[in-house]
């Protein structure tokens, strides 16, 4: 199930930010050196990252490629096992993408130290960021049971001191409820890791992604583990109830932990609901379907309707990604190739569209020094460009068609239809409510009379003295933020007009995805169409 | 889980084949060759305009507007040519298929992005770049001193080519970029000046009324490809007119209206549109007159064959169009703002084609060919009130214009000919598409004839009665005008387009009307006109009927607001008066019916989240996490202590694996 990779590509991709964190934190040198010995070595890992992406055959027969194995403990089973599929893939490549993003965004996230060894608290930023980014890829690419959930807990130490060292003013509460959450999720799908090698064949390598699928268990016993699993990722996503960490969590850390930490890591909730729960748990998965459909429709609605009601910027931008992930969790448990593909999708776009909004934002907030909806208005009169690309990522957010995140959204509707009708009607009512969300923030931050004592640096300069009295400038997009923004503007246009760029990868991991369920309940359409000729 | 699959597929009418290539009631679309190929270029040029002049910013406010408009330009010519090529084959050789890209491929999902240029698009095409880059030039003039005009310019381009794009897209995936496309131009021209709190929202109540609709044309689509496989035209359009079933194509049929009550304005949905007024007057004369609101008529003669298979679906469509027309109409008489008059006559000659649209057969070619003549008819007179408000000091009170006719005899020349075209004077071009609509709805048996049919008379008695009292409002009686105002003839780049607009407004219907020229044209799309089909009222007789109730309405607004005078205050009217002034209180309606529950819904919402969803998790988080007052001594903001307890947590999980093994 797995092609064996000569050059172990995937560790190279995953060791490259961590030797990059390492120098970053220990050798000496200003703070300026680190930030750009930090983005050199995010950069180099993307460029690997591209490189392995090469050697993926996406007609292979087996489930894994790039695939690597050693013995680790193997008293317990666990190996050291990576490999990707499709799915894995693109949402690594996602992750390799975003990291020079957000570190590039972060350049002035920690303010200026001075005195001897002042740059420690900026090294140390920008190292637990490359750490991040290092798990990140562990996380996706690990074949093994075991050494997911090591990625899956570890991923925890980074973001931790991520939010409680460098966040607003509530960070530690943040911090600590983000802990919290991840644990309890963790703790109860570690018992059910364990429970499931156990049900396993066993063995040294026991607890392989390959040995573990299509086991027969005893219906209890399996809807038992999917539970186990399914509530850590239900958290991770997360799904309401269990929710109301993210916000506190997005708004209270810096953007660029929020962009990596909703965008990516908050994924491998929806990215293990595909590799672990359904196929690894087939029936139970099948059989927990009217009540997890029903859990994301409430999302979709629930977190839209939140959205709208929000007062905080960021708060806002966490509560839409509620409402998304429900649409991906829709699309994974509708079981039609349709629906899976759209879901994962919808995994990358949301990943650049939700960093396009938390960090345009943030160029707002930054130069606001609030982050409250109602301290703006009338900025687009101030900072037009800024106003132009924060309209594109909220028109990202509220998928309109022409860009990335309208195909993924409408596959995932148009393939959750056939096998939910109910649930993808009420799904696409979110829709409206993204329109008010998106539009409502805009006209609040963006429109209305100019504001009181700002004024554009452009407009500042013609004035003369007696003009510019009580008037602060407010500067409009640097290069920096336009460097940022290009990209992720760039990534919703591509993907809008040639999605086959990524769906071609992903394509046939959901076949392979799919025929593990489909095995297991043989009536299963993925086809989703009455048409003749698309049915099997 | 897959029930709904099982019982339909067991069903054979629910099944159905192949059909390759497109077909229409009787051609095949054919592969492209010559200028044809390039057909593309017809949405790019005007695209490249919008992508330079937005992200080049301010280095284009030079030459941008002058590049927009000559794109434009282009386009008409790009679009000239081709049809011009068209016209060289025969009627049954019309139809091209453009492949371009493959654009969506998940599972059997699989879209190509292409265009159908066949003579229904094309003639939206020809309708888009001529009235749109005659718009282009007038705006020249009209937003001259504007800062920002790049940025309107900008937004006019991106407008152009999404429009195009929604005509000439060659299936409903394609399509729906196209039309909302269109809707991501009318929110940002709407709330072109959104430093008024006002504009902005009438922007995005535009955009949301909008996705209401769309809500309803995603769910066309996934439906479509539910039971079809396919959402491009040559399958669904080709199989819906051969073995459909029936409730879905109900199904479909409903929800494709809904998405063009959102864009067309038509009732529930036509809030909006009144509102829309805020964008500069150039818009809506294009978007909100001409062209884009018209996408709903082109959306539901598009898809003939699925309403065709639903009689139910089309009888519905009849319905809004006739609430519509009579609801624009009510609206049109009680209206002071010269632009919301407009607006609010738009609304209701939209639900006659609307109508019209929904009769089948009979009806399909009148409805385009209505939408064709009222497109220059309503843009020349909306670019005529841009004159008007650009005479007055940017007033829109017609209850402080009056005799303005002196003033400015161009504009008031070339408003007079929308005038009679829009009243159905013969033989100008109104008489000869909207005559044709009450005709075809007077046809058929049963109570449906006559109750659509007066609607659609006692419509045109209505029309001329609120389009004669703006006229004379605006053009005639006494002088009314505030102290301040001095009006005077706009410059040239504004009086031509009036101008040429004026030309078809008099004489298009004419010559492609009474020759038959225009159904012939569209005949291989929309299909022949039944034979033996006949109103239940003869023509002749409906045809002085129609003319007397015109001569009526016009007669009536000629008492009351030409030779009586005009109160410079509005009285205080009687109860439909007030109604219809404040558009029979749709607002009100929807607010207490939407936005306040759903104000209340989401404040609680928060409310509830904060305390009660928050509290349980919180609460379960506790439960794991030790209580709650042991969890406060471990925030002590150390991390070394947070770093032991973690590494405390997973010594304790490795031994209790080595317990286990």
């Amino acid at each position: 199930m797995t092609t064996m990779s000569s050059v172990p590509w995937l560790t190279i991709v995953g060791l490259v930010p961590l030797v990059g964190a390492l120098l970053v934190a220990f050798v000496p040198g200003s703070a300026e050196n680190a930030k750009r010995m930090a983005l050199g070595f995010s950069l180099v890992t993307l460029v690997v990252g591209v490189v392995a992406a090469t050697q993926f055959d996406r007609g292979a027969s087996t489930q894994f490629q790039l695939g690597e194995q050693h013995s680790w403990i193997p008293q317990f089973g666990v190996s050291y096992s990576l490999g990707v599929d499709g799915i894995a893939l693109v949402l690594i490549l996602m992750a390799l993408v975003l990291t020079p993003i957000c570190l590039l965004a972060a350049w002035r996230d920690v303010p200026e130290e001075v005195g001897p060894g002042g740059a420690r608290r900026t090294k140390t930023y920008f190292a637990l960021l490359l750490v991040l980014e290092t798990f990140m890829v562990g996380v996706f690419a690990a074949t093994d049971v075991f050494l997911f959930y090591v990625f899956f807990e570890a991923m925890l130490i980074p973001v931790y001191f991520l939010i409680g060292r460098f966040g607003g003013a509530r960070r530690q509460y943040a911090a600590m409820k983000f802990l919290l959450f991840s644990l309890a999720g963790g703790l109860i799908m570690l018992v059910a890791v364990i429970a499931l090698y156990l049900q396993g064949p066993g063995g040294s390598d026991g607890f392989l992604i390959e040995r573990l699928t299509g086991l027969s268990l005893d219906p209890t016993t399996e809807r038992l583990l999917f539970v186990g699993f399914f509530f850590a990722f239900a958290v991770k996503a997360p799904m309401v109830p269990f929710h109301t960490w993210l916000p506190d969590a997005a708004t209270e850390s810096s953007p660029a932990t929020a962009t990596l930490l909703v965008g990516v890591l908050d994924k491998v909730g929806t990215f293990g609901m595909i590799r672990f729960c359904l196929q690894l748990f087939p029936q139970a998965s099948e059989w927990a379907t009217p009540v997890v459909v029903a859990l994301a429709v409430l999302s979709v609605i629930y977190g839209a309707l939140l959205a709208i009601g929000q007062t905080d910027m960021m708060r806002l931008v966490s509560y839409t990604s509620v409402s998304h992930f429900g649409f991906i969790v829709l699309g994974i448990f509708a079981f039609t190739n349709v629906g899976h593909a759209g879901a994962n999708l919808y995994m990358v776009n949301h990943g650049f569209s939700t960093a396009a909004l938390f960090l345009f934002a943030a160029m707002l907030v930054r130069r606001r020094g609030s982050k409250r909806i109602p301290d703006f208005g009338g900025w687009q009169r101030v900072t037009p460009a800024l106003a132009g690309i924060f309209l594109v990522a909220g028109l990202s957010g509220l998928a309109l068609p022409g860009l990335s995140s309208f195909v993924s959204e409408f596959l995932v509707l148009v393939g959750s239809f056939p096998t939910q009708p109910v649930a993808a009607v009420i799904a696409t009512s979110g829709i409206i409510l993204a329109a008010l969300y998106i539009l409502l923030m805009y006209k609040k931050v963006m429109t209305g009379p100019k504001p009181e004592g700002l004024v554009g640096v452009r407009e500042h300069d013609r004035l003369d003295e007696s003009g510019r009295r009580g008037l602060t400038a407010v500067r409009d997009l640097t290069t920096r933020e336009k460097i940022v923004a290009a990209p992720l503007i760039a990534a919703f246009l591509v993907l809008g007009f040639l999605p086959n760029l990524a769906l071609d990868v992903i394509n046939p991991a959901v076949d392979q995805t799919l025929s593990h369920v489909q095995k297991a309940i043989p009536n299963l359409n993925p086809a989703g169409t009455l048409a003749e000729g698309s049915s099997k | 889980m897959g029930t709904l699959v099982q019982t339909l597929a067991s069903s054979p009418s629910a099944l159905s084949t192949y059909a390759a290539g497109f077909a229409t009631h009787e051609g095949e679309a054919h592969a492209a060759t010559g200028v044809t190929a390039y057909a593309w270029l017809l949405v790019a040029l005007p695209l490249l305009g919008a992508a330079v002049l937005l992200v080049g910013g301010r280095r284009t406010d030079k030459f941008g507007p002058v590049l927009a408009t000559a794109l434009s330009w282009g386009a008409f010519v790009v679009g000239a040519l081709v049809f011009l090529a068209m016209l060289g084959r025969g009627p049954e050789d019309r139809a091209v298929g453009i492949d371009l890209f493959d654009w969506v491929a998940a599972g059997a999902f699989k879209v190509s992005a292409g265009l159908l240029v066949d003579q229904l698009s094309m003639t939206f095409v020809l309708l888009i770049t001529f009235v749109g880059s005659l718009i282009h030039v007038y705006s020249l003039g009209y937003m001259e001193h504007d800062p920002d005009k790049r940025r309107f310019f900008a937004y006019l381009n991106l407008f152009v080519a999404a429009m195009l794009l929604l005509v000439l897209a060659n299936s409903y995936l394609l399509l729906y970029v196209g039309w909302e496309g269109v809707g991501l131009a009318s929110y940002l021209l709407i709330g072109f000046w959104n430093w008024n709190p006002a504009y902005a929202t009438a922007a995005n109540k535009a955009f949301v009324a909008n996705r209401v609709g769309d809500f309803g044309l995603s769910i066309a689509i996934m439906v479509m490809f539910f039971h079809f496989g396919a959402v491009d035209f040559a399958t669904v359009l080709g199989e819906a007119g051969t073995n459909a079933n029936q409730g879905f194509m109900t199904a479909i049929g409903l929800m494709l209206l809904l998405g063009a009550c959102g864009k067309s304005a038509q009732f529930p949905l036509q809030s909006w549109l009144g509102d829309a007024m805020a964008g500069p007057t150039p818009v809506s004369a294009l978007i909100h007159a001409a062209t884009m609101v018209t996408a709903g008529v082109y959306l539901v003669v598009r898809s003939a064959p699925i309403f065709e298979a639903a009689p139910t679906a089309q009888l519905v469509v009849v319905i809004v169009g006739a609430i519509t027309l009579l609801f624009g109409a009510i609206v049109g008489c009680a209206k002071d703002d010269i632009k919301k008059a407009l607006a609010a006559s738009t609304m209701s000659q939209i639900g006659y084609m609307m109508l019209a649209a929904g009769l089948g057969p009979v009806g399909y070619a009148f409805a385009i060919f209505h939408l064709l003549t009222h497109g220059f008819f309503k843009a020349g007179m909306f670019l005529g009130a841009g004159s008007v408000m650009h005479g007055m000091n940017d007033q829109v009170d017609m209850r402080r214009f009056g005799g303005l006719s002196g003033a400015m005899k161009i504009t008031w020349a070339t408003f007079a000919l929308g005038w009679l075209a829009i009243l159905g004077v013969p033989p100008f071009s109104g008489f000869w598409s909207k005559d044709k609509i009450i005709e075809a709805a007077f046809i058929g048996e049963g109570w449906r004839p006559w109750v659509f049919g007066l609607a659609t008379l006692i419509g045109a008695g209505i029309t001329a009665f609120y389009m004669s009292r703006l006229f004379f409002m605006t053009f005639h009686g006494k002088k009314r005008w505030t102290d301040d105002v001095h009006p005077h003839e706009s410059g040239k780049l504004m009086t031509v387009p009036m101008m040429v607009l004026a030309l078809g407004s008099a004489f298009l219907g004419l010559i492609i009307g009474p020759t038959g020229l225009f159904t012939s044209w569209l005949e291989p799309v929309t299909g022949a006109e039944p034979e033996g089909a006949h109103p239940v009222i003869p023509v002749p007789v409906l045809m002085a009927l129609t003319l007397v109730l015109v001569a009526g309405g016009a007669a009536f607004a000629w008492l009351r607001y030409w030779r009586d005078e005009v109160a410079v205050t509005a009285p205080a009217g009687n109860l439909l008066t007030q109604a219809a002034r404040k558009d029979l209180y749709q607002d009100q309606v929807n607010e207490a019916l939407l936005m306040r529950p759903g104000i209340h819904l989401t404040r609680s919402l928060v409310f509830a989240d904060g305390k009660g969803v928050d509290g349980a998790a919180g609460g379960l988080a506790a439960l794991v996490g030790g209580t709650s007052s042991r969890l406060r001594k471990l925030q002590n903001g150390f991390a070394r202590s947070y770093a032991l307890t973690m590494l405390a947590g997973v010594v304790a999980i490795l031994g209790a694996l080595w317990v286990i093994s």
